[in-house]
């Protein structure tokens, strides 16, 4: 019998489930070398089907998107007691991801943006003795490993076919990573990059650049052109594909396994580069970082230290 | 507290019965780490880390609570500081848990000594090492040395001559053969570390061959210029020189310079250049010389860079600039000095002898619009002054003070002699400096006598202002190039006020003189004094104890991006060939620039784990 497998998506864009597919023909050596008994983007299974499984039947399941509502967590726990290996596939089931952004604000605040003054969803609805009810919509967005627990992180937004690969053949043989492990090279992403030898050794700049407002050079450091490139503080592991395409990296694959915070870090990084030595000198310098939490936290607000915003 | 096996309280743990205490207790109970809550590390980290070692544990096992400076200093809210301080306990136990044993290392010391600055610190200095058998590199800015105090006639409050004490130690430094001598000279570049500083100096042009001039003077006399015409530095514009000239007659070294911006030759190429030959088969001088990089390698230096008086032309309504008979203390030495331009008469500019002589204390000190700061002297110069100028001239002299500040050996007897003798004080700060309009020329001192309470108008011939003395306008670039501090009034920093007050935050750089502060002659030199026996107590240790708080590379992890190498303030960080970086260990002071910024965390640092700054923040964080 083939080993079972499941994928399945919470606070997530699909990007994920589009990775997984992205894997190309090698998709068809992983539907021979497993089952795959539930993948709702997919295939016609139900979270009943689930539920019938026998405990730890699963051998893995790979869970992408963040934590934001009731549903999504009793999916999580039902498939974390499901499977023998849970592994938060993507930035946001591994840090929180974008939707991890939410976190800067609360739930009241999100649905008065949305919804603003006008009908608001009604959390049941009741029609001829039957009702129907929606998830809890939580305050704070979360990574997975604060509601399961979690065996390995396939980092990356999405995660490349090559990472995808990669972990599923460490999986179905013998020799498993330590658990906890994330499934990625552990140093910095500069080691990947073509562009690395042209960073000079004294880089310093008296301002950054978005980069709608110039078109980079294809072969120099992004970050010595003015790009505010999160690459040396970003694991490896995508072979430095926006570099590769004359864009800076974002930071999705996260910080190595040394970094707790992966946005102070870069925020670190990115500051030690400014040659100011005034305020105004400095918050000229980092004009072109209109949004400091979107851009340095943009995968990883949830598992940062701090978490989320203090509301009140 | 969890993790705590023995709690124990005793006045005074630094004393030997204390550290006493911490030994037996290692030995009776086992105890593998040693927090200790007292006064400060700045003070008794070693004490500790010593008593610990000496039980057989590594003295890195110890941790030791600030609760000085961290705490009991800096609040006034007597339970709530208590509280802080169970705190700081509480995130040091949880913090030292996680230490490790490390080892100082050990680092050669050069035996070579730099000084920079050729002004009596400088040279006293110099003359220490040498005479204690180092070889000391002194480097000059200008032609000569001697610095200000070559400048000044008569020192207080002994009214010793001071060329005379001064110019047999610049001769000593010239004859010196442990002394290598280089005026005109200034350091440009310094890399390295203590025991190892590798240093480049610029040797400036003087267009003079030094080993060929004697010395005789005979070109400044044939020089084509028959009337001195250029306004003379060392005289401060007082007199005039020639485009070749000596600054003083007791320069060391006894050469000429020839000054390329008036000298005919470099301004027309079309001068007879009688210099050249009343030189004649000395052949001495070389209009095509061009600057000279020497490159040397020392163990320690001592920075004696000296001070600026202050420019009074900050203070407008003080006239200087725009009143002709409005001098600065020191154009007064120069007035004064028989080797000065007027050859010792105390003369104003249009000849006349002043009948009376205003001296205003406090020029550009102790004043919240320029010097916050008391510049020390100016009292003293100022009744030294007032005493030459009253026993050359005879003329009624006034000194207008805040205070009268006269605490040094001697000095309160000065002021007595100088009031016995008939100079005038009023005591207050003088508000306005005007023309009598009357046309005899003389200045209106406006002033309020607050001891009798009034507002004084004193009319005088000649105004003295006792200017302060101020860091050197680049003594900021200078702290940059050794990697010192300054202070807030801009001085250099000492590392300690008190207990190590001609160190520096840089190993094996040492302040002696007025670059540090302003001081006399006497402070300078025994200021000197300390900073060459600190150098050769550095130097004759032979090595260096290197604290093991440094920073490094987890090699493996590294991804060569290069963040941390701009950096780090120490020149510290460079870049291997298999592109990954690499701390020095020697040259790292710990400062943890590096670690905060590496970005993929790839940087570490003893004593400053990041496990071992989480368990602080949540010993802090966790309320018991």
């Amino acid at each position: 019998m083939k080993p079972k497998v499941a994928f399945y998506w919470c606070a997530s864009c699909g990007g994920c489930e589009e990775a997984v597919v992205d894997l190309d023909e090698e998709i068809l050596n992983v539907v021979n070398a497993v089952d795959i008994v539930f993948w709702p983007v997919a295939l016609d299974f139900k979270r009943r089907d689930v539920e019938a499984m026998p405990d730890g039947s699963i051998l893995a399941s790979f869970i992408n998107g963040a934590i934001r509502n009731s549903e999504q967590r009793e999916m999580a726990e039902t498939l974390r007691a499901k499977s023998q290996v849970v592994v938060a596939f993507g930035s946001c089931a591994q840090l929180g991801g974008i939707p991890g952004l939410a976190n800067l604000f609360d739930a009241k605040e999100i649905l008065q943006e949305v919804y603003g003054d006008g009908v608001r969803p009604q959390m049941v609805h009741r029609e001829n003795g039957h009702s129907l009810s929606l998830p809890e919509f939580f305050d704070t967005v979360l990574a997975l490993d604060r509601v399961i627990g979690v065996d390995y992180y396939l980092p990356g937004c999405p995660p490349t076919p090559k990472i995808i690969a990669g972990a599923l053949h460490a999986l179905l043989g013998a020799d498993l990573p330590p658990k906890g492990a994330v499934l990625a090279p552990d140093h910095a992403l500069c080691e990947q990059c073509p562009r690395k030898d042209t960073r000079p050794e004294k880089l310093v700049l008296k301002e950054f650049k978005r980069p709608h407002q110039m078109i980079a050079d294809q072969q120099t450091c992004l970050l010595a052109q003015g790009l505010a490139c999160l690459g040396p503080g970003t694991r490896a592991g995508c072979e430095a594909l926006c570099p590769q395409g004359n864009m800076p990296c974002t930071g999705c694959f996260g910080p190595t396994s040394r970094v707790r915070d992966f946005g102070a870090k870069a925020l670190s990084a990115i500051a030690s580069v400014i040659d100011g030595n005034t305020e105004a000198e400095i918050a000229r310098a980092l004009d072109a970082v209109p949004d400091p939490a979107g851009t340095f936290y943009r995968y990883s607000l949830p598992s940062s230290l701090l978490g989320r915003r203090r509301m009140g | 507290m969890p993790g705590v096996a023995l709690a124990r309280e005793y006045k005074y743990m630094c004393s030997d019965p204390g550290q006493e205490l911490i030994r037996q207790d290692i030995r009776d109970h086992g105890l593998d780490r040693i927090v200790v809550a007292a006064c400060s590390p700045h003070l008794h980290e070693k004490t500790f880390r010593h008593a610990v070692a000496e039980a057989g544990l590594n003295p890195y096992y110890f941790h030791m609570v600030n609760l000085r400076e961290h705490d009991s200093w800096v609040h006034a809210d007597k339970p709530a500081a208590a509280a802080k301080a169970m705190d700081l306990i509480r995130a040091a136990v949880r913090r030292v848990r996680w230490h490790v044993p490390l080892e100082r290392r050990q680092a050669p010391i050069h035996a070579n000594a730099l000084v920079v600055g050729g002004g009596i610190a400088g040279i006293d200095a110099a003359l220490t090492l040498a005479s204690a058998g180092k070889h000391v590199y002194l480097v000059e800015r200008e032609p000569t040395i001697g610095g200000h105090m070559a400048q000044f006639d008569k020192t207080f409050p002994t009214l010793d001559c001071a060329a005379c004490i001064l110019t047999p130690k610049m001769t000593a430094v010239k004859s010196n053969p442990n002394i290598t001598l280089w005026s005109y000279s200034e350091v440009r570049r310094v890399e390295g570390y203590v025991g190892n500083y590798d240093v480049e100096i610029r040797r400036k042009p003087r267009y003079i061959i030094e080993d060929l001039c004697v010395g005789c003077l005979e070109c400044i006399q044939a020089c084509v210029f028959k009337q001195a015409k250029v306004p003379d530095e060392f005289n401060l514009g007082l007199g005039k020189r020639k485009p070749v000239y000596i600054p003083f007659p007791q320069a060391v070294p006894q050469l000429v310079v020839i000054d390329p911006e008036t000298c005919i030759e470099f301004k027309s190429g079309k001068c007879k250049k009688t210099c050249v030959e009343v030189c004649a088969e000395r052949n001495a001088i070389d209009f095509k010389q061009k600057e000279k990089i020497e490159n040397i390698r020392v163990g320690t230096i001592i920075l004696a860079t000296g001070f600026e008086t202050f420019d009074p032309v900050r203070v407008p309504y003080y006239g200087y600039g725009l009143y002709p008979n409005v001098y600065t203390s020191l154009e007064v030495e120069r007035l004064v000095n028989a080797s000065g331009p007027t050859g010792g008469e105390i003369v104003l500019r249009d000849g006349r002898k002043p009948a009376t002589v205003g001296i205003v204390h406090c020029v550009g000190s102790r004043d919240v619009n320029t010097n916050r700061y008391c510049s020390r002297v100016c009292c003293m110069y100022s009744l030294k002054l007032a005493h030459l100028i009253k026993e050359k001239t005879g003329a009624e002299v006034i000194e207008f003070y805040i205070d009268m500040r006269a605490p040094g050996k001697a000095f309160e007897e000065f002021y007595n002699r100088v009031a016995e003798e008939g100079v005038s004080f009023v005591r207050g700060k003088v508000a306005d400096i005007y023309p009598a309009g009357n046309g005899d020329g003389r200045l209106i001192l406006q002033a309020e006598d607050t001891l009798l309470g009034m507002v004084r108008k004193i009319p005088v011939d000649m105004v003295v202002l006792s200017v302060g003395l101020e860091p050197r306008p680049d003594a900021n670039d200078v702290r940059r190039l050794f990697n010192i501090g300054c202070s807030g009034d801009g001085f250099f920093l000492e590392r300690h006020p008190k207990l190590a007050p001609v160190s520096t935050f840089a190993d094996g750089i040492f302040v002696a003189g007025c670059c540090q502060g302003p001081k006399d002659i006497p402070d300078t030199v025994a200021q000197s004094g300390a900073a060459a026996a600190q150098a050769l107590a550095l130097i004759d240790a032979g090595v260096i104890e290197l604290e093991p708080n440094t920073a490094y590379v987890t090699e493996d992890a590294c991804c060569g991006c290069k963040t941390c190498i701009p950096l780090c303030p120490y020149s510290a960080i460079s870049f291997l060939e298999e592109k990954k970086a690499r701390i020095n260990e020697v040259l790292c002071k710990g400062c943890g620039t590096c670690v905060a910024a590496c970005p993929s965390g790839s940087i570490r640092q003893n004593l400053f784990e990041d496990q071992q700054i989480f368990e602080e923040i949540g010993g802090i964080l966790t309320y018991a």
